[in-house]
C-alpha cells in the first residue's frame, strides 16, 4: 500500500503547490487592482489610518492629520480653511481627495509614491505605519490674508507670483469655503456639505484662480503692445490714430472708448494709448498688426498652452484661430473670445517684470518625508521666452505711466514704483464689468507680479472700472509681499 | 528510495525534538496573542499571563502524556497542531477585539477540552488496531451522525447549510465527528475486501473494472454524500468524504479505476445538482464571476463576502499589516470560514504561506506514519485522516482565493468552531498513536492483528518498524519502490504483483 501513499503525498503536494499559487496570485499578482477596487473601502480606512503628510505654509501645517479614536484613525483638519481653500481642495471620505494639492500631491501625502520608496521599504523592514510626506508650498501667509482681506466680501481672485523664480505667493479665490465640513467623517454630513457647495452662491468649490476663465478685458493690450514692440515697426512712441469711434471693417458696427468719449490726443503715442487704455487705439493696432501676430504673441505669454499644473483641473486660456478683421480688433482689447484666468494674467505681468522670460509657474516647495529627509525640492525653470529684454524694458516704462499718471493710479505705493495695467471687461449687456489689475513692483527689481480679478465689479458693480476696484487690492498685496 | 539508512539506522523516539518544537510552537501561539494587544490597544492584554500559563500547561500535559503512553509517536505533529491552535486562537482574539464578541474564550475552552479528549484517547487506545473490531459500529455512527442535522427538533440550519445539532444550548456540526468514524468504517471495510475491490471483475478501456456486488457500499456513500450536498446543502462536506473516500479506495486497492469512477460519480452528481439547485449553481457563478458588480451586489448568494476576503487579502501584502493593524473584521465570519483571509491579511503571504506549510507538514508526517505502520488498517486510517485534513484545507483556502468555488469548511484548528476543534484533535491523537507504532521498534515477536491476514515474508516480520523489504526471491533495491511495511499482514496480493517489475 506504500506506492499509492507516496502518490498521495505528491498528490497532497500539489493540492498545496495550488493553494500556495493562488494565494500568491491574491496576494501579490492580483493585489494592485483588487486595492484599487473603487468598491473597496479598506482602501479609505487603510489611507485614513495611516497619518497623511501635512500641507504646511511657512512652516505652519494648513491641513494636517491628528488621530482620533474612531473607526478611521485620523481626521484630516484645515487651519483657516476658507483662507486657503483654493490651495489645499480639501481630503473627504464620502467625496475623495479633491480641488487643490489634496488631489494634486495624493501619492506623496498618502506615501504612495514611487519617490518615497526607500522610505516605504524602511517602514516595512522595521513594522512602522506608513507615514505621508509632507508638502511644504512657496505660499507667503502675508499676501494670502492681505489678498483675500482686500477681496472681502467681493468674488474673484488674487494671484501673487514672484517673478524671478516663478514661486506663487498667494492664491486666492472668492468665496472660499471650509474644508473641515467636507472632511468630518460622517459620510451622511459631508455629503450634505458638498451638495451645499455645489449649489452655494459664487461656486466656491471651483477656484476663479485657476479654474476658470474671463475675458481679460484692457490687461490684453499688454499682449498687444508686446507684439507690437516685438514687430519693429512700433516703439512706445509710435502715433495711431485714436478716433472716438472705430469702424470696424467688414462690419457696420462700430467700436468706441470706455465712457464713449476720446482718448484725450489723435494721433496718440502707444505708451499714452496704454496708460489711458485707449480702445481705438489698440483696435486699429491690432488690426495693423494681424491675427497671427498676436496669437504669437499670446502663445508665448501661454495662451493655447497646457495650463501650469499646479493645481487640478485647471481652465487653459485661449487666443482664437481665423480671426476676420472685426474680431482681430476685438481681440486686441481683450473682448471677444480672448479669454484668460487670473493665473494666466499674472504670468503676463511676471514675464514682463521678469526682463521677457516667463518662469514655470511653482506651488509646491519642497516634498519631505516623515523622517525630515528631503523627497523633492522644485527649482527655478523657464517656461518660454515672451518677449525680448528691451521690449519687456519698455513695456515696464508704459506700465509705470499706467500706475503713475493713468487708470491705474490706485495701484501706488509710497516710495515704490509699480508697475500695472487695469482692465474692464464687458461680459454681456446687462451683466456688471469684471475689474481686472495685473502689475508689478517694484519696477527696477521685481519681487511681486500680481493679477487681480473682481467678477462683475464686486461691491462697485456697473461702478466698477479695473482701475477703482482692482488696483487698490493688488496694491495691498505687493504692499504685504514687499512689507514681510 | 531511505529503505537502506532507515533499516540500519537507530530509531530515536524524539521526545526532546518535540519538547523543543513545542516550545517553538508555543512561542508562535503566546506571542502572536501578545502582539495582537500590542498592536490594537498598545498594550499586553489583561489575561495574557493566564493565556500563557493554561496553553503551556495543557501542551505539556499532552507532551507528557505522550512520554508516557506513545514514546515513539511522530515528534512533528504535535507541535503543529499547538501551532495552528495558538494562530488560530490569537486572530479569533483578534476579531473579538474588532467585534467586540466572545469567540476566543469559548474557543480557548473548546482547546483545553479537545486537548484533554486527546489526551485521554492517547491513554485509552493503546492499538489503533482495537477500532476495526468497531468498523460496523463505526459505520452506523458515521452516517447516523451524517443525517443528524436533518431530524427535527436537534437540527438547525445555519447560513443556509443544515449541517448543525444544537444539544443544550451548544451548536455541534456532527459531520466533523462523522469523518472520524467513517475513516475508522472505511479502513476496516476495505482492509478486509481490497482484494475483491482491486482483483475481481471486467476490464473496459485498459481500467479494471470492480464487479457490481463490490460497487454496493461504494454507491451507499455516494449517495449519502450527495444526500448531505443536496439535503443539508453543504458542497464542502460531501466533497470531504467523498474526497476521502476515494482516497482510501485508492490506498486499499492501487486501482486507478477507482478513482475515476468515483470522481466521475461525484462531478456527476455536483452537475447535476448544480443544475438542479439553484443555491450550487449560485456557488459556481460566484466563483467564476465575482468580481462583477451584479455579482458582488447580490443579496443574498452574492460574491460580496468572499470579493471582501479577497480585499483584505489583497491589503496585506506580501508582509501583512501585522497582528491588530488590519481590518479583517470587515469581512464576515473573519473568525471562522474567512480566518484564511483574516490571516492574510494581518500575516501578509509570507505569513499564510508558513501557514499552508505547517499543514503540508502536518499531512505529510500523517501519510509517512501510514507509510511507516506495519498493518493495513492503520496505514488506510492515517492515511485518509491525513488526507482529510489536506482536502480540508484545500477545500477552504481554494475557496477563499478562488481556486475553486467556496464552500464552507472549518480550516482545522485555526477557524472558530469547537466540533471541528475536538474532531481534528482527536484526529492528531490517532494519528500520534498510529506513529508510535509506525516508529517503535518491533518486538521479537509480533501478535497477529485482530481479524487480520497471514503474515507474510517469513523473516521479513519482526524486523524493525522501517522494516526490511519483502524478500522473495526477487533483488529489491532502491527505486523499486517496495520500501518499509511491506512484510505486512493483508499483502499477499502486493508481493505478487510486485515481482515483475
Amino acid at each position: 500500500m506504500n506506492t499509492p501513499l507516496r502518490r498521495l503525498a505528491s498528490v497532497v503536494l500539489v493540492m498545496f503547490l495550488a493553494l500556495l499559487g493562488s494565494v500568491t496570485a491574491v496576494q501579490y499578482v492580483q493585489a494592485g487592482s483588487l486595492n484599487n477596487d473603487p468598491r473597496n473601502v479598506r482602501t479609505i480606512y487603510r489611507e485614513f489610518g495611516n497619518a497623511r503628510g501635512s500641507i504646511v505654509v511657512a512652516g505652519e501645517a494648513v491641513a494636517s492629520s491628528t488621530p482620533v479614536d474612531d473607526a478611521f484613525g485620523y481626521q484630516r483638519v484645515y487651519a483657516d480653511g476658507p483662507l486657503w481653500s483654493a490651495v489645499t481642495g480639501f481630503y473627504s471620505i464620502a467625496n475623495g481627495a479633491g480641488w487643490g494639492l489634496e488631489d494634486t500631491q495624493d501619492d506623496v501625502l498618502t506615501g504612495r509614491s514611487d519617490r518615497l520608496f526607500f522610505s516605504r521599504l524602511r517602514d516595512v523592514l522595521t513594522g512602522q505605519r506608513p507615514e505621508g510626506a509632507t508638502v511644504e508650498t512657496t505660499l507667503l501667509p502675508a499676501a494670502q490674508q492681505a489678498a483675500r482681506d482686500a477681496l472681502g466680501q467681493q468674488q474673484g481672485a488674487v494671484v501673487a507670483i514672484e517673478p524671478a523664480t516663478g514661486r506663487i505667493l498667494a492664491l486666492v479665490s472668492t468665496p472660499g469655503y471650509d474644508p473641515n465640513t467636507l472632511a468630518v467623517h460622517d459620510t451622511a454630513a459631508a455629503s450634505q456639505a458638498f451638495d451645499e457647495l455645489v449649489a452655494a452662491p459664487g461656486n466656491p468649490l471651483r477656484s476663479k484662480a485657476t479654474q476658470e476663465n474671463y475675458p481679460p478685458g484692457s490687461t490684453f493690450k499688454l499682449v498687444t503692445a508686446a507684439a507690437a514692440l516685438e514687430d519693429g515697426r512700433w516703439t512706445p512712441e509710435s502715433e495711431l490714430p485714436a478716433p472716438t469711434e472705430l469702424e470696424l471693417p467688414l462690419s457696420s458696427s462700430t467700436l468706441g472708448n470706455f465712457g464713449g468719449g476720446g482718448c484725450g490726443a489723435d494721433p496718440i503715442s502707444l505708451a499714452d494709448a496704454l496708460r489711458v487704455s485707449c480702445n481705438t487705439a489698440f483696435a486699429g493696432l491690432g488690426i495693423e498688426l494681424g491675427a497671427e501676430a498676436l496669437e504669437e504673441q499670446a502663445q508665448r505669454f501661454g495662451f493655447d498652452a497646457d495650463p501650469p499644473a499646479i493645481l487640478p483641473n485647471a481652465a487653459g486660456s485661449t487666443f482664437p484661430d481665423d480671426l476676420d478683421g472685426a474680431q482681430t480688433a476685438l481681440a486686441a482689447i481683450g473682448q471677444g473670445s480672448v479669454t484668460a484666468s487670473p493665473l494666466q494674467m499674472a504670468l503676463v505681468a511676471a514675464a514682463i517684470a521678469n526682463d521677457g522670460v516667463l518662469m514655470e509657474p511653482t506651488l509646491v516647495d519642497t516634498v519631505r518625508a516623515a523622517d525630515l529627509s528631503v523627497v523633492s525640492r522644485t527649482e527655478p525653470s523657464v517656461r518660454s521666452e515672451a518677449v525680448s529684454g528691451t521690449t519687456a524694458e519698455s513695456l515696464t516704462r508704459m506700465m509705470v505711466g499706467v500706475v503713475e499718471g493713468g487708470s491705474g493710479t490706485s495701484a501706488q505705493i509710497g516710495g515704490v514704483q509699480v508697475a500695472g495695467k487695469t482692465g474692464t471687461a464687458q461680459t454681456t449687456a446687462e451683466a456688471a464689468p469684471h475689474a481686472w489689475f495685473t502689475g508689478f513692483a517694484p519696477t527696477d527689481d521685481p519681487r511681486v507680479a500680481v493679477a487681480v480679478f473682481v467678477q462683475n465689479g464686486g461691491d462697485l458693480g456697473s461702478e466698477a472700472t479695473g482701475g477703482r476696484v482692482a488696483a487698490p487690492i493688488a496694491r495691498a498685496v505687493m504692499q504685504a509681499v514687499l512689507g514681510s | 528510495m531511505t529503505v537502506a539508512t532507515i533499516a540500519s539506522h537507530q530509531v530515536r523516539a524524539g521526545r526532546t525534538t518535540e519538547l523543543g518544537l513545542l516550545v517553538l510552537a508555543l512561542a508562535l501561539g503566546v506571542g502572536a496573542y501578545a502582539l495582537v494587544g500590542l498592536g490594537t490597544a498598545d498594550a499586553v492584554p489583561t489575561n495574557w499571563l493566564g493565556y500563557a500559563i493554561g496553553l503551556t500547561v495543557l501542551s505539556l500535559a499532552l507532551h507528557g502524556v505522550l512520554r508516557w503512553r506513545a514514546p515513539y509517536a511522530d515528534p512533528v505533529i504535535l507541535p503543529l497542531a499547538v501551532g495552528l491552535n495558538g494562530i488560530g486562537l490569537a486572530m479569533i482574539y483578534r476579531i473579538d477585539l474588532a467585534e467586540e464578541t466572545g469567540f476566543s474564550v469559548r474557543q480557548l475552552t473548546w482547546t483545553a477540552l479537545s486537548m484533554v479528549l486527546a489526551a485521554a484517547v492517547l491513554v485509552w487506545l493503546r492499538d489503533h488496531r482495537t477500532l476495526r473490531r468497531y468498523t460496523y459500529v463505526a459505520m452506523l455512527a458515521g452516517l447516523v451522525l451524517l443525517v443528524l442535522p436533518l431530524l427535527p427538533f436537534i437540527g438547525a440550519t445555519i447560513n443556509g447549510a443544515r449541517i448543525w445539532v444544537r444539544v443544550g444550548g451548544v451548536g455541534l456540526q456532527p459531520a466533523e465527528f462523522g469523518k472520524i468514524a467513517l475513516a475508522v468504517f472505511f479502513a476496516g471495510y476495505l482492509v478486509s475486501n481490497r482484494d475483491t475491490l482491486a482483483l475481481a471483475g471486467p476490464k473496459l478501456l485498459g481500467l479494471q473494472l470492480p464487479r457490481a456486488r463490490d460497487l454496493g457500499p461504494i454507491l451507499l456513500v455516494w449517495l449519502v454524500s450527495l444526500g448531505v450536498l443536496v439535503l443539508e446543502r453543504d458542497l464542502g462536506t460531501s466533497l470531504l468524504f467523498f474526497g476521502m473516500f476515494v482516497a482510501m479506495l485508492y490506498l486499499a486497492t492501487e486501482r486507478v479505476s477507482w478513482v475515476v469512477i468515483g470522481l466521475a460519480l461525484f462531478a456527476g452528481g455536483a452537475a447535476a445538482a448544480a443544475s438542479t439547485f439553484g443555491h450550487v449553481a449560485a456557488r459556481f457563478d460566484v466563483w467564476l464571476h465575482a468580481l462583477d458588480d451584479e455579482v458582488y451586489a447580490r443579496s443574498p448568494g452574492g460574491s460580496g463576502q468572499l470579493v471582501q476576503g479577497l480585499w483584505g487579502m489583497a491589503s496585506g501584502g506580501l508582509f501583512g499589516t501585522g497582528w491588530g493593524e488590519g481590518r479583517p473584521d470587515l469581512v464576515p465570519y473573519a473568525e471562522s470560514d474567512f480566518i484564511v483571509a483574516s490571516l492574510g491579511e494581518e500575516l501578509g503571504l509570507t505569513g499564510l504561506m508558513a501557514v499552508l506549510a505547517c499543514y503540508l507538514v502536518l499531512v505529510q508526517r500523517g501519510l509517512r506514519t501510514a507509510i511507516g505502520v506495519r498493518d493495513g488498517f492503520g496505514k488506510l486510517l492515517a492515511g485518509g485522516l491525513s488526507f482529510v485534513i489536506a482536502v480540508q484545507c484545500f477545500v477552504v483556502v481554494g475557496g477563499v482565493t478562488r481556486l475553486i468555488p467556496l464552500t464552507g469548511l472549518t480550516t482545522p484548528f485555526l477557524a472558530y468552531g469547537g466540533s471541528s476543534l475536538v474532531a481534528n484533535w482527536v484526529v492528531v491523537a490517532l494519528l500520534l498513536r498510529i506513529s508510535d507504532e509506525a516508529r517503535r521498534p518491533a518486538p521479537a515477536v509480533r501478535t497477529v492483528t485482530p481479524g487480520g491476514g497471514t503474515p507474510t515474508g517469513g523473516p521479513g516480520t519482526g524486523t524493525p518498524a522501517h522494516g526490511t523489504p519483502v524478500v522473495t526471491g526477487t533483488p529489491v533495491g532502491p527505486g523499486v519502490g517496495r520500501a518499509g511495511g511491506d512484510g505486512d499482514d493483508d499483502q499477499p496480493t502486493e508481493v505478487v504483483r510486485g515481482v515483475p517489475r
